[in-house]
């Protein structure tokens, strides 16, 4: 077994990186079996994929993160709300 | 529409592979050190998102964070008008084209350190030729002790060393114009002025946002040249982003909070360069 305590995982970063991963696995398996991954025209005047979508629905989330840690502080429940809310916007309206 | 074959994609894997070894894997583990404590010897201890909240905090980060803006702006109004002026003055063929291109080539061949030492030498008050003279032709200059001589002298550098990129790619955008619409437009009798905005500007488009996303994101991620020069002083008037990432994670050894910095740095550039992508390839898809 490589010895990867260099990298000093822990199970919550594990958890983030599996979630990033899984989304865009998951975003290839729907290509695969529902196709529809054209660019549309959203409320932003953008034309995105959906890879796009997902794209600025975690970049979106990062600045929301970042923004509530430091106005607001911990937890970040609160800001783990508004950044589901931001994804769905995305998907939905972008 | 379904697509029949997606066999092509394999041909990126190589990519897919390289980028994961020298990208991914590193950016995982500062993510992982981002949310812990460490005393050496791999010994780790959960700190959450601590660090992130001590640097979105911190006076110093955001102090780095300004002079690195500012300093991007300044660069991106000097270098691109100014590389696009060179470009549209230069000889389209024959001898003198190719001995402008050798010329505007050669600050780029120059490694980055070599630059900074170079322009220590070259802004030095009382042997350098530039504080010299500027010292001789009557300006109070010296980048040694004074913040706006230093500012001054490296985004003099930088000027120096990175508009040749912007005059090579807006000038291999302008080659690139067939001349029948030189023609359509004398025709016309468009001015000067008209072909410039109408033809050549939109033309150019493509290499532009190549050299804006160049030149913001080497700006915005500048370390040597003005570390050699003025290794971050005086004071910390020149302390962009990376010198103070550095100064925490190799001077301090912080690596907790460096980590955190340099992801937040990160979020940071992609933001910015996915923005000015998007904003500047919305009209060329309308």
């Amino acid at each position: 077994m490589m010895d990867l305590s260099w990298m000093a995982w822990t199970w919550q970063t594990g958890a983030f990186f599996a979630v990033i991963f899984l989304s865009i696995a998951f975003m290839g398996v729907r290509e695969r079996f529902k196709p529809g991954g054209h660019p549309r025209r959203g409320v932003l005047g953008l034309d995105t994929t959906r890879g796009d979508r997902l794209f600025i629905t975690y970049l979106g989330s990062a600045f929301i993160v970042l923004g509530w840690l430091g106005i607001m502080g911990t937890p970040l429940w609160g800001a783990l709300i508004l950044a589901l809310l931001w994804g769905g916007f995305v998907f939905w309206k972008v | 529409m379904k697509t029949e074959n997606q066999r092509a994609w394999w041909l990126v894997a190589p990519v897919v592979l390289l980028v994961a070894f020298n990208a991914l894997v590193p950016l995982m583990t500062v993510v992982n050190y981002s949310v812990q404590e460490t005393f050496g010897n791999n010994q780790f201890f959960w700190h959450g998102v601590g660090w992130f909240q001590d640097v979105l905090n911190s006076e110093r980060f955001h102090a780095a964070l300004g002079r690195q803006l500012l300093f991007t702006a300044i660069i991106l109004v000097i270098e691109i008008p100014l590389g696009v002026a060179i470009a549209l003055c230069m000889p389209k063929k024959g001898f003198w084209a190719s001995v402008c291109l050798v010329l505007m080539a050669l600050p780029l061949l120059i490694p980055w350190n070599v630059v900074g030492a170079m322009w220590n030498i070259f802004a030095l008050p009382d042997i350098g030729l530039l504080g010299y003279a500027l010292n001789a032709a009557g300006f109070d200059y010296d980048y040694t002790q004074q913040p706006l001589s230093a500012w001054f002298t490296v985004i003099l550098m930088d000027v120096w060393h990175w508009t040749s990129l912007v005059v090579l790619l807006a000038y291999a955008g302008l080659v690139a114009i067939p001349d029948a619409y030189y023609q359509a437009a004398k025709i016309d009798g468009a001015s000067a002025w008209k072909v410039f905005r109408h033809i050549q500007l939109p033309k150019m488009n493509r290499v532009l946002t190549i050299a804006i996303l160049l030149r913001f994101m080497d700006s915005f991620m500048i370390y040597t040249e003005p570390f050699v020069l003025t290794g971050g002083g005086p004071g910390n008037a020149t302390t962009f982003l990376s010198i103070d990432l550095v100064k925490i994670a190799l001077g301090q050894f912080d690596l907790g909070p460096a980590a955190a910095m340099s992801l937040i740095y990160f979020v940071i550039t992609l933001a910015v360069s996915w923005l000015f992508f998007t904003l500047m390839t919305r009209n060329e898809a309308k």
